[in-house]
């Protein structure tokens, strides 16, 4: 089974990335980009079976931070 | 004064470390092993250094901050043994939860390596003793993971317990509050972005650094 971990900032975090992107999105002549927020996206291949509750700890343990970081697992 | 010194992969200011803890208290460091879930007793002081543990992989200190001398590292913390963590030493701290808030990419995004001036903002640890409150001294930086953040509710904690120990003197990467540097509840445990053991002797040009570590050797023969 997969699992894909998907992990954001929190809202209201400052993400410098996000702001760069916003610009060079501009300067290529897109306009109306409002904001754009970074994040990641981490696909784990693991034993059939394997608990929603597993994973969760996982991301909370390792996969992201949660004093600037979201998470939200997906089972597959 | 004994004191050991992590290596981690990745590990890159460590020697600089060592000669810097050997030349102001006289005694070589041990060196220890990021996968041993075990150091020798007796260790006054655990430092983490600067570098890429890991290399930066998943988020800058995240896989050191869970490497098995870290179980080591919290024990002794909780003992009230003290922890230094520079640079990289000091993401590991956030990540492994001993120190809060976490350090993000710098503001501008850039990596920034140069001297940096900061305040002394507590003299209040064995870590800054040897400085006045409100001093200002020079010391390097060399980091992209250095903007200081955590929420409204720790800042003015940390504010307010007098748990800022040095603050950049300029908005340098963007750190909540200028910080650059935090200790712990207890006061046992530092991490800071500078690095002081870059700027230890007269050929570094700035001996600012020195004091830090020649305040703990003072710290430990008077407790």
């Amino acid at each position: 089974m997969k699992a894909r971990v998907t992990v954001k900032l929190k809202p209201g975090v400052l993400d410098p990335q996000g702001r760069a992107i916003r610009q060079a999105l501009e300067t290529l002549g897109f306009t109306g980009v409002e904001d754009v927020r970074v994040g990641k996206v981490i696909e784990l291949e693991l034993a059939e079976g394997t608990p929603r509750a597993t994973v969760e700890d996982m991301a909370r343990r390792l996969l992201a931070n949660t004093v600037i970081e979201t998470f939200e697992v997906e089972l597959a | 004064m004994r004191s050991g010194v992590v290596i981690f992969p990745g590990s890159n200011c460590d020697r600089d470390l060592m000669v810097a803890l050997e030349l102001v208290t006289g005694v070589r460091p041990l060196a220890l092993w990021h996968a041993d879930p075990h150091v020798p007793s007796g260790l006054d002081l655990i430092a983490l250094p600067g570098g890429f543990s890991f290399g930066d992989y998943l988020r800058a200190g995240a896989i050191a901050a869970r490497a098995p001398v870290m179980q080591a590292v919290a024990a002794h913390a909780a003992r009230g043994g003290l922890v230094l963590g520079i640079c990289n030493g000091f993401q590991v701290l956030t990540e492994a939860g001993l120190l809060p808030g976490a350090l993000m990419r710098n503001a501008g995004l850039d990596f920034i390596c140069r001297d940096v001036g900061l305040e002394v903002v507590t003299a209040d640890s064995p870590f800054t003793r040897a400085f006045r409150a409100g001093e200002r001294i020079t010391i390097p930086i060399a980091h992209h993971d250095g903007n200081y953040q955590a929420d409204e509710a720790t800042l003015e904690r940390l504010e307010q317990e007098g748990r800022v120990a040095f603050r950049y003197l300029d908005d340098v990467n963007g750190s909540a509050h200028r910080i650059a540097g935090i200790l712990n509840e207890g006061r046992n445990v530092l991490g800071l972005m500078p690095h002081p053991e870059r700027c230890v002797e007269d050929a570094h040009g700035n001996t600012d650094g020195r004091r830090l570590f020649e305040g703990l050797l003072h710290a430990l023969a008077t407790a």
